[in-house]
């Protein structure tokens, strides 16, 4: 249905005629429906007891409005309030915090619903209700959450204006035909907004601590169990998106943690300051370029491959050549990344030695013996990683998601007792044996390998991902050198993922079952297509930052913008837009109404065939001289002469009429 | 009921144009006036078959017809009526004039005195005429058809324009075609026809009819045209003083007659533009750089210079 303004000027006069107007009845319905799908979602996180009120809240208000009873007295809404914010706080035990806002804010709109009661109170609903949407935003933000909440702000604004315009006699779905019609020409302007505003680095505002929780990711912690555990999710950790060509498998190492402290039982990273440019190493080779959409952490590092060399703006790199972010990553992070697969580090300072040889003062005596046995035996430190992996390789080792318990002793008992781990037991004994050996070493962790989705043409790289190997430094090879234990026992794992090496794939989540799904491949298939939707979404809507931003703008020909021409660039535009309506609808004042605008459109199609309508002709005369001089034309011709006149000049008639002229006319041909 | 009655209409335009040959404009106009309630006058030569189409119409209608021959001498008197004294009851009675019937016939209208003149425009406007004091209804419907004949001005008195105001129309018969004609010429007396036709409707049916004007439709898009009509007549320097209210609310009232004998239940510009000549005509008049203009040069030229609105 075009923009019809004549309506919507006689629409304008049937406004309220004051907020204290009472509120009808499809007004509340609307709004009640608004205002339940807006609270939802939230239902998963809320306490039951709190849905439950909502819902009967809900019920009850719209059972009033239904059986025209009055509404609750106020002392008894003022102990339902009281008890609903006791109720949370007790649930909660605090008052601060993104859960508990969420939970108050429905208690509120819960009670505020039964004392709605005239347009003003539907006003007040309706900004809660927009509260309640964006709301949802702090748990997820994802396509299904925002199509649904379009949906709902559709619904919403259907019952802002049954409020605004009670007297409008909107019926039906006419409502939310006209909050279509809105949203739709609303698209232009937000479109504008979001390329155009400018964006500050961070969030716009704080959140809670509680607002991040729950996100699985890599620790900066390593203890047996850790990365076993982590590898059952299948959540996506990043996608990685490759200029030139993709790595292949065994240099799909990203790096993440470095981890220098050993206590005997748990790997700690060593507290390094990141500097603000790249620490030096001697590359060869072609350097790879990529960008890399991480999903929020709530972490401060930053994943890349073996061995970075680029710094995106706001992130230090230390002297183990880990990234880090200024800011623990809470949004959709994408970043430009180079990589060096061949490199070399270079001397090793005091300190780095000290701490690559550091060992608890205790414990593990047979494997230090073993060790020990190795550093008289081989003068090249080469030889005693070589007999190390040859150790892990020869001997009746596992790969496995669930090892056994390891007792005090846990490198020993590992060694040459229980001979089942996951990679964190394979990189921390050889880190340990190799420590014990004189060998500098320390303990990498990140992810290793990822999926390569052929759809969107990127890597997925999931928590099931995760990984832990070691780096030892050897003179021989120029410095510090990547050695991983893992594969020496289960190489599938290296060359075709988790789930073709492990002893027990079936403990893995569905999606991580690369190239396992058996039957069930294509809907395995299907995620990735989901996933490269996603993808898409996260790379062009989430983070769409300040570095985005300028990068759009200046590859459509801008330059370097900062946020001064920006706002100067948006002001323009949206007054462009602006004017551009203001010239459309000046255009458009004459035909504003669709049946002449019909027939002028019959009349034009005429006339360039020389069959002019003359101005003083009336539509039958017209169309009766058009049928006298082109007779094959006569009945479509008189047809669209009648249906014209009685649509022009008689009474006000159906609008199946309408619609059969515009047909008529849209299928006319001379 | 609806229908029954349209198609008497149709019928008496049909019996009408037998014996008015090859008029049936003018037939259908004359009928749009009646039905509008309004008078008409015919300005044309003699015999061009004025009083034939009076009769017919008189005969078709079933209405009570009366012939008023005006001449110089002519008294208001002889057209109202008068109050004689009668002996045998030495009262005053009453002795009504030839006024007080349904459809009367004012032939050459412009012979009689303008005192006489004025009596029976007063009666057309009123529907009633006063008589020694004594008010008298006329009949119902009631029509008149005037003549006059243009082209022999000498010992007449012209009607004034406020005069030809009163007529809702003004038509002219003119001469049938050749195919007319020859019918005409081969067919037998008028008189013998008239005698024949037969009654289409009863004046209880005219009545029904004349109020059903009213359901007629005219939508805002058409009032639009009516009255850039107007204004064009007003502004236009073609012409001396433009049309006035009166003339518009004609020239709507003989639309909607004319699209209720087409049987549509609203007014199209064609309506308008069917009847404009017939009711503006008489009452348009050149400016004074356009003397040479003829009446209906004027109405076609107001006619062409205003849109049809799309």
């Amino acid at each position: 249905m075009p923009w019809n303004w004549k309506k919507n000027r006689l629409g304008r006069a049937k406004t309220a005629e004051s907020p204290e107007e009472p509120l009808t009845r499809p007004a509340l319905a609307w709004l009640l429906a608004a205002l339940v799908l807006a609270a939802a979602p939230h239902a998963s996180e809320l306490p039951v007891w709190l849905s439950v009120l909502f819902a009967a809240m809900a019920g009850w208000r719209g059972f009033i409005a239904l059986r025209g009873k009055s509404l609750p007295p106020r002392w008894l809404l003022l102990l339902l309030a009281l008890l609903a914010g006791a109720g949370v706080l007790i649930d909660y035990r605090t008052l601060f915090g993104r859960d508990v806002g969420v939970a108050l804010l429905v208690a509120m709109v819960a009670c505020k619903l039964l004392e709605t009661r005239v347009l003003r109170d539907g006003v007040v609903l309706v900004f809660l209700g927009y509260l309640l949407v964006m709301s949802n935003l702090l748990y997820s933000q994802e396509i299904p959450m925002v199509a649904y909440l379009f949906a709902v702000v559709l619904v919403m604004l259907a019952a802002q204006a049954l409020i605004h315009r009670p007297h409008a006699g909107l019926r039906g779905v006419a409502p939310l035909r006209l909050a279509g019609m809105m949203v739709l020409q609303a698209i232009p302007v937000m479109l504008i907004l979001f390329i155009l505003f400018p964006r500050i680095p961070g969030p716009l505002w704080g959140l809670p601590k509680d607002a991040y929780k729950g996100r699985t990711g890599l620790s900066d912690e390593m203890m047996p169990g850790t990365v076993s555990e982590l590898v059952r999710s299948d959540a996506v950790a990043f996608r990685a998106r490759f200029g030139g060509v993709m790595p292949p498998p065994n240099q799909r190492y990203w790096r993440g943690p470095v981890l220098w402290r050993f206590d005997g039982r748990r790997w700690t990273r060593h507290e390094e300051l990141p500097a603000n440019i790249p620490t030096t190493f001697v590359p060869e080779g072609v350097a790879m370029d990529y960008s890399v959409i991480l999903e929020p952490s709530n972490r401060r590092w930053l994943f890349a491959l073996d061995l970075p060399a680029r710094l995106p703006p706001r992130v230090g790199m230390t002297a183990s050549f880990q990234l880090l972010r200024d800011q623990p990553i809470n949004e959709v992070y994408r970043y430009e990344m180079q990589s060096y697969p061949n490199y070399r580090t270079g001397e090793l300072t005091v300190a780095e030695r000290f701490r690559g040889l550091q060992l608890p003062v205790r414990g593990n005596p047979r494997a230090r013996a073993l060790a020990a046995q190795w550093r008289e035996r081989m003068s090249h430190p080469e030889d005693r990683v070589g007999a190390a992996l040859a150790l892990f390789r020869e001997q009746a080792f596992y790969y496995t998601l669930t090892p056994p318990l390891l007792g005090a002793d846990n490198v020993d008992d590992f060694l040459f007792r229980t001979r089942q781990g996951f990679c964190e037991h394979y990189a921390s004994a050889f880190v340990f044996l190799m420590r014990a050996a004189g060998v500098p070493a320390r303990v990498v962790t990140g992810y290793q390998g990822g999926e390569a989705n052929d759809l969107g043409g990127y890597f997925i790289v999931r928590q099931s991902d995760a990984h832990a190997w070691a780096e030892v430094w050897l003179a021989e090879r120029g410095g510090w050198a990547r050695v991983d234990p893992t594969a020496a026992v289960a190489p599938g794992r290296v060359r075709d993922g988790l789930y073709a090496a492990v002893l027990n794939p079936e403990l893995l989540p569905f999606l991580a079952r690369r190239g396992g799904g058996g039957e069930y491949e294509w809907l395995r298939q299907l995620a990735l297509s989901w996933d490269s939707l996603n993808n898409s979404w996260n790379e062009w809507v989430l983070a769409y930052g300040p570095d985005r931003q300028k990068e759009f703008l200046s590859g459509l020909g801008f330059g370097p913008v900062d946020w001064a021409e920006m706002t100067v660039a948006m002001t323009v535009t949206l007054g462009g837009f602006g004017l551009l309506v203001i010239g459309w609808r000046w255009r458009q004042r004459g035909t504003h109404d669709p049946v002449a605008r019909a027939w002028q459109r019959f009349c034009a199609r005429l006339a360039r065939r020389g069959l002019a309508r003359g101005p003083h002709e009336g539509p039958l005369d017209f169309t009766e001289r058009v049928a006298t001089s082109r007779p094959e034309l006569a009945s479509s011709v008189r047809e669209i002469g009648q249906l014209y006149a009685h649509l022009r000049y008689g009474p006000i008639g159906a609008s199946s009429d309408l619609r059969l002229l515009r047909h008529l006319v849209r299928r006319f041909r001379v | 009921m609806g229908a029954v009655l349209e198609d008497r209409l149709d019928l008496a335009i049909q019996q009408v144009g037998s014996t008015i040959l090859g008029k049936e404009h003018a037939i259908r106009l004359a009928l749009s006036c009646l039905l509008a309630r309004g008078h008409l006058l015919i300005e044309d030569l003699p015999g061009m078959g004025k009083t034939t189409l009076a009769h017919a119409l008189a005969r078709c209608l079933g209405l009570q017809y009366q012939r008023i021959q005006f001449t110089s001498d002519l008294l208001p008197a002889d057209i109202l009526g008068a109050a004689v004294y009668e002996r045998q009851r030495e009262t005053f009675i009453f002795h009504p004039g030839p006024i007080f019937a349904q459809l009367i016939l004012a032939d050459e209208i412009n012979r009689a005195t303008p005192k006489t003149q004025s009596a029976l425009l007063e009666a057309m406007e009123e529907g009633q005429v006063t008589i020694e004091g004594e008010t008298r209804q006329l009949p119902e419907p009631f029509f008149v058809i005037a003549t006059q004949n243009p082209a022999y001005q000498i010992g007449t008195f012209p009607l004034p324009e406020s005069q030809l105001d009163r007529f809702l129309m003004r038509i002219a018969l003119g001469y049938p075609d050749g195919q007319a004609e020859r019918a005409l010429l081969e067919g037998e007396d008028r008189r013998e026809i008239l005698a024949r036709l037969p009654v289409c409707m009863m004046p209880a049916q005219l009545h029904e009819l004349q109020g059903r004007l009213a359901s007629v439709h005219v939508a805002a898009p058409l009032l639009d045209y009516v009255q850039a009509l107007l204004a064009f007549s007003r502004q236009s320097n073609r012409f001396r003083g433009g049309l006035s209210p009166r003339a518009g609310l004609g020239l709507l009232r003989a639309a909607r007659a004319w699209a209720l004998l087409h049987r549509r239940g609203y007014v199209l510009p064609e309506d308008v533009q069917a009847v404009l000549p017939a009711v503006v005509g008489h009452r348009l008049h050149p400016s004074d750089d356009h003397l040479e203009q003829s009446p209906a040069t004027l109405v076609e030229q107001l006619l062409e210079a205003v849109m049809v609105p799309a």
